[in-house]
């Protein structure tokens, strides 16, 4: 970039110079097509700066929707990498190709109807005995997870370990689309982190007597109480409320302990 | 069964193909029988495995495609320790198959099984199924 | 062996206890594929069962003991293939670029030959609380404890090993000559008529020579043999079913553990009812 005339407004002068600073390009390849983009971009920005405009394969934006998963190569290696585009940022020479949505299979239920064993991932997906712990769908996956352990824990009966294997999981499809058995993993372990969410993990037991006790009618005299106080009133009796404090002991009570 | 042998129906890629794939010397075989004697599965077949090897070696591929017997076969391995000869006909029965799979031609769908045996049978017999019967 | 054969596993590692050693589970372990790959190109299919022997490896450990024989016979043949052949070894270690490499370090058992030659019978007969007098067990083989030559426990055309370890535990073994014929292994899946027949003949074959119950090694062998006992008692009237128990469950019981350790309501063929009969079980 050639030097422009100084100019004597401090603000323009830093606007310039950062400019200047965030000026430096690196190559990169999208979908075969050389592009110079500015260094520290994201993938996703990257492509938009040369000129893609997502209408597929964009999504939250934050690596959590496993919409734009990318597999990528660098010069001299063999080995495909993959990352999510919303989050990795560009390589010098990286040669992209995007995997927005893969056909995996889902099978069909009712969720209501299952019960917690095993067996009801044996019988919705039984192509899940088809893997041959190949950990190409480890290495495809952009969140780091054991997809062959998770995999093997299913096969196991193991629908807890699975859930807990898994829990990273975007959806993304990165490791069906490698997948040598031709499994759709994401949507199993979905099922696997359902039933252990609903029929095996214990519920709180805490939690069901609070709604008991509010549903018997405890709080209903001091709510409906609140429901009369208007305005500022309200106002002053929310600032002035007594809030537990931050390095409260065990044995901390409130002064009013009609309600404990 | 009457088969006619010639030349002109011997498909030479197939033999070299099963060969390569079961790393077995088809010429070995003499034709004794002792694999069919002691195959546990032979009642079941249409062709004993001896005359699949005959078959084999003659390069008749079409009458081995259209037999049953290699998905009747259960790699129980009796005609391979029983072959006075050595060879290991459980690797040509597993590249006959392989050569079929491999084509992309299954010969079960998961979905076929009932749901009840799904959920019924050992993890054992679905891997090792769907290992021999889809590629 | 977490699910449906908790009747296999769970008298295992009690059992191993009382004789002085224990059995620790891999971690990280994987379905092994339960068919050895008999193609010559195929390496795929080898990745599986070597990467349980890299986990063994990579314990420091050099024995791996199996109780499911139709896991033994994969992993024994595939540990075979890492130490002969050098140019899959090659391959099978270079795409396993995130294990370690592995060339044959450990070596692959099955539970009856750690009784046999590192506890011996003589000791374990010493160990035997309940004698299982008067119990008239057939040994069934199967295919993968036997075939093929090179990773066979014992005598291929004449085992006795399950023979000598029913009469260390008291029991009375009765030979008979289906018991190394297949049961049909995963036909189950596409041709289940064709194992009605085969689990006929060897059960036919075992009570025409006196046996009261049949013992196993392998789940399969247990689900062909045992499935279709109700469908058998149907169509043969003489049949009353045959109980089937794992040799784990029978070496549990006659050390003298607790039987809530066999699992025995997962079994095949009622055999409380046999075990009440002969005193061996309350």
């Amino acid at each position: 970039m050639s030097a422009k005339k100084e100019s004597k407004n401090p603000a323009e002068t830093a606007v310039k110079e950062k400019r200047q600073v965030a000026a430096k390009l690196v190559p990169i390849y999208i979908m075969g097509k050389r592009y110079e983009v500015p260094e520290g971009l994201t993938i996703m920005k990257a492509m938009e700066y040369a000129g893609y405009k997502f209408i597929r394969g964009c999504g939250c934006r934050g690596g959590t929707c496993g919409a734009c998963g990318t597999v990528y190569r660098k010069p001299g290696d063999y080995k495909l990498q993959v990352a999510l585009a919303c989050q990795k940022t560009v390589e010098p020479d990286m040669y992209m190709a995007q995997i927005p949505f893969f056909p995996a299979n889902r099978a069909q239920y009712k969720f209501a109807d299952l019960t917690s064993a095993p067996e009801e991932v044996f019988k919705l997906y039984p192509e899940l005995f088809r893997c041959v712990a190949c950990n190409a769908c480890t290495k495809a996956c952009p969140q780091g997870i054991e997809v062959m352990d998770a995999i093997s824990a299913l096969k196991q009966g193991n629908i807890a370990e699975a859930a807990r294997l898994s829990f990273d999981c975007i959806q993304c499809g990165l490791c069906t689309s490698r997948c040598f058995g031709e499994l759709a993993q994401y949507h199993m372990f979905q099922l696997a982190r359902r039933i252990y969410g609903a029929k095996i993990l214990p519920r709180a037991e805490h939690l069901a007597e609070m709604v008991r006790t509010i549903n018997e009618g405890r709080y209903d005299q001091i709510l409906d109480e609140l429901k009369h106080v208007k305005g500022d009133e309200l106002k002053k009796l929310y600032q002035e409320r007594e809030a537990e404090p931050m390095p409260a002991g065990e044995d901390w009570k409130p002064k009013d302990t009609k309600y404990l | 069964m009457s088969v006619t042998i010639s030349p002109k129906r011997l498909r030479r890629e197939f033999v070299r193909k099963v060969k390569e794939l079961s790393g077995q010397n088809l010429q070995s075989c003499y034709q004794c029988g002792m694999c069919s004697g002691n195959c546990p599965a032979a009642s079941n077949m249409d062709l004993s495995p001896r005359q699949i090897i005959e078959l084999a070696r003659l390069g008749l591929e079409e009458e081995i495609a259209n037999s049953k017997t290699m998905w009747i076969c259960a790699s129980c391995l009796a005609c391979t320790v029983n072959c006075p000869r050595g060879f290991d006909l459980s690797k040509v029965m597993e590249a006959i198959r392989l050569l079929t799979l491999r084509k992309n031609i299954d010969q079960i769908r998961p979905e076929d099984i009932s749901p009840q045996d799904r959920s019924e049978l050992p993890q054992i017999a679905m891997v090792s199924g769907l290992r021999k019967f889809t590629g | 062996m977490k699910t449906k054969a908790r009747n296999l596993e769970d008298p295992a590692v009690a059992s191993v206890e009382v004789l002085g050693f224990k059995l620790e589970e891999i971690p990280r372990w994987n379905c092994c594929g339960a068919v050895y790959s008999l193609a010559e190109d195929d390496l795929i299919h080898q990745v599986a069962p070597v990467r349980n022997l890299i986990r063994v490896k990579e314990q420091g450990k050099d024995k791996l003991a199996t109780l499911c024989a139709f896991c033994f016979n994969t992993l024994k043949r595939a540990n075979l293939l890492m130490k002969e052949n050098a140019e899959k070894r090659n391959t099978l270690n270079s795409f396993m670029d995130e294990e370690i490499d592995y060339s044959g370090e450990v070596k692959v058992v099955h539970l009856l030959e750690v009784l046999r030659d590192d506890i011996g019978w003589e000791a374990l007969a010493q160990k035997v609380k309940l004698p299982l007098r008067e119990l008239k067990v057939a040994p069934y083989y199967g295919c993968t404890l036997l075939r093929p030559r090179e990773v066979a426990i014992d005598s291929v055309e004449n085992p006795t090993i399950l023979r000598e370890f029913l009469k260390a535990l008291g029991a009375s073994p009765v030979d008979f000559p289906e018991s190394t014929r297949c049961c049909g292994s995963y036909q189950i899946i596409s041709n289940p008529d064709d194992i009605a027949g085969y689990a006929w003949t060897i059960l036919n074959s075992a009570l025409n020579h006196g046996a009261e119950a049949l013992v196993l090694t392998c789940p399969l062998c247990d689900y062909n043999l045992g499935r279709g006992q109700k469908e058998l008692m149907k169509k043969h009237s003489g049949f009353k079913g045959m109980p089937l128990f794992y040799f784990t469950q029978l070496l549990a019981l006659a050390l003298g553990l607790d039987p809530q350790v066999c699992h025995f309501e997962l079994n095949y063929g009622s055999p409380e009812s046999l075990l009440r009969e002969k005193n061996l079980l309350s």
